[in-house]
């Protein structure tokens, strides 16, 4: 049931009760208390929306960060990662494989937001090497979802 | 007279053939009119899968199409789709066929087996198929001079074949029998002891039997096994299949018939004659969907799957008995507990609550009393037309 839900809220975290608990075949309050549950244990971090900021006129900068870092004595990348990720400024944080070892998704009102946090902060943080910036230009597709509409297609209602 | 008629002084004669005249237009051509005057409609009418053909499977049509593919191929089909074809059917069948001549692409499974009636039947020749079946078994028969003998399969029997049945059926002039598990509008899988049987029959009473397996990879229970593969039948089988259901590739109008030699030489000669060959784009797309296509038809499976128990339960629950059905996208609920026609069931739903199912009398006679309902449609759509079909249920209990 645990991974049912889950797959389903991952496809659309709105998703109303009773259609997860039809759909997984269990009982509502069934369905809400595996809910709250995942919550409670962290499992489930949170539910946001995916939005295409284009066609709202707002215009927030982001920008991905690949760092460099010396991992540290008995911490590893981790007191590093953890000390980056407070930030706010940082949306997204993961330590990679490859030529580099921390990508971030930084945000930032502008340009020279995002600059200023990267020679400011996390260039002085201790323990980072170098850091490459790369601002992003336009959206194709997040979580899953494409940013460009499709035009509509109709499919025949009734047919053998 | 027709008002063209008049504009000349000769007598024109009526030139449509006598046999096309009594051919009925599929029933479900009158049910799609009607629901095409309507907005709002959740349709629960449709026989092909939601989905977008896997990307990869796209992206080799039109990469086929940047490549300048775009003449025609050999008439039997590409030589690479043919030989993945057969390692295909081999794999996944367990009958092996030689690419060569044993195995041609056509324009879904509807060609080959259009073109299977007209190279196999002399005029009178019986063809025995299950009822409810697709809509356009009789009619192929009869546009082939042929004549259809439905044999009924019952609610009682999850509608698979019985051999008795089957038997009491054949007369000196059958010579082909037709089946179609899984079934389209039933989702019936057949046993397999009785399929052994159904075997053994079409062995004894010397039948050729076409098995339409277009829903072969939608199978929720069991494995599947053809009939082709039983012993002793590959030599007396045509085996048809294509790739609209599992990849959901239905407009591409692209399938597929293994069968004995002589068989498929005379099917070739009518496919040279009348279609050439199968779109090249679309086996090219074909190809790539044999090749890399094997996660896609599971993930769309899956999702079957729990669409497929999302409707049965909602069914039951709402007062419309209806069996699991093992295979396919539909469901075939009893409407007898309604008092209604599955004519009038369904017409009345449209009008009423605006959810189109299919009349079960469009798959066959015996189809009277049921209703196809697809589950191959969003899962939200599906909860909204169970709300809507248990409520119209119940405003005719009052």
């Amino acid at each position: 049931m645990k991974t049912k839900i889950l797959n389903l809220l991952a496809e659309n975290a709105r998703m109303s009760l009773s259609d997860i608990a039809q759909r997984v075949g269990v009982t509502p309050e069934e369905a809400k208390k595996e809910i709250i549950a995942l919550e409670k244990t962290g499992v489930i971090r949170g539910y946001k929306v995916i939005l295409n900021e284009s066609d709202l006129g707002v215009s927030r900068v982001r920008a991905l960060i690949e760092v460099k870092v010396t991992p540290q004595r008995e911490g590893g990348f981790d007191q590093v990662a953890q000390r980056i990720a407070r930030y706010p400024e940082v949306t997204d944080l993961y330590l990679i494989s490859g030529g580099f070892d921390l990508l971030l998704m930084v945000e930032g009102d502008s340009l020279q937001d995002v600059a200023a946090f990267v020679s400011a902060k996390l260039s002085t943080i201790e323990g980072v090497i170098s850091t490459s910036t790369g601002f992003m230009l336009k959206k194709y597709k997040e979580s899953g979802r494409i940013m460009q509409n499709d035009e509509e297609y109709e499919r025949l209602k009734v047919c053998p | 007279m027709t008002k063209n008629m008049k504009d000349s002084k000769f007598a024109r004669r009526d030139f449509v053939a006598e046999h096309l005249k009594t051919l009925p237009k599929s029933g479900i051509r009158r049910f799609f009119d009607l629901v095409n005057t309507m907005d709002d409609v959740i349709s629960l009418g449709v026989g092909e899968p939601d989905f977008v053909t896997p990307w990869t499977i796209r992206e080799s049509g039109i990469f086929s199409l940047e490549k300048g593919h775009t003449s025609y191929t050999s008439n039997l089909g590409t030589p690479a789709l043919r030989q993945e074809i057969c390692k295909y059917v081999q794999k996944n069948y367990h009958v092996s066929y030689d690419p060569v001549d044993e195995c041609l692409v056509t324009i879904g499974v509807s060609e080959a087996l259009d073109i299977a009636m007209r190279a196999i039947l002399n005029p009178g020749d019986e063809v025995l198929y299950t009822e409810p079946c697709f809509v356009s078994y009789p009619a192929e028969v009869k546009m082939a001079h042929g004549v259809p003998v439905p044999i009924e399969t019952k609610f009682e029997d999850d509608f698979a074949l019985d051999p008795e049945a089957l038997r009491a059926k054949i007369t000196p002039k059958s010579k082909v029998l037709l089946l179609n598990f899984p079934c389209n509008p039933t989702g019936a899988v057949m046993p397999e002891k009785s399929l052994r049987e159904v075997a053994r029959i079409a062995q004894e009473n010397d039948l050729l039997v076409i098995t339409d397996e277009i829903y072969s990879e939608l199978l929720y229970e069991g494995e599947h096994v053809s009939i082709a593969a039983l012993p002793g039948m590959r030599e007396r089988t045509l085996f048809l299949h294509g790739f609209s259901k599992a990849f959901a590739m239905t407009g591409w109008r692209i399938g597929y018939a293994c069968g004995p030699r002589e068989i498929l030489d005379a099917m070739m000669k009518i496919h040279q004659y009348s279609i050439m060959c199968a779109s090249t784009m679309a086996q090219e797309a074909a190809l790539e969907a044999l090749r890399n296509g094997e996660k896609a038809v599971k993930r769309m499976r899956d999702s079957y799957l729990e669409r497929r128990d999302l409707m049965v339960n909602g069914l039951n629950r709402i007062g419309l008995e209806c069996h699991l059905p093992k295979g396919a996208f539909y469901a075939f609920p009893s409407i007898h507990s309604t008092g209604l026609s599955s004519t009038e069931f369904a017409e009345e739903l449209l009008k009423a609550k605006r959810v189109a199912v299919v009349p079960g009398v469009a798959f066959g006679a015996c189809g009277e009393g049921f209703v196809r309902c697809c589950y191959a449609t969003a899962a939200t759509d599906l909860i909204e037309a169970l709300d809507r079909m248990g409520s119209f249920i119940a405003t005719l209990k009052g």
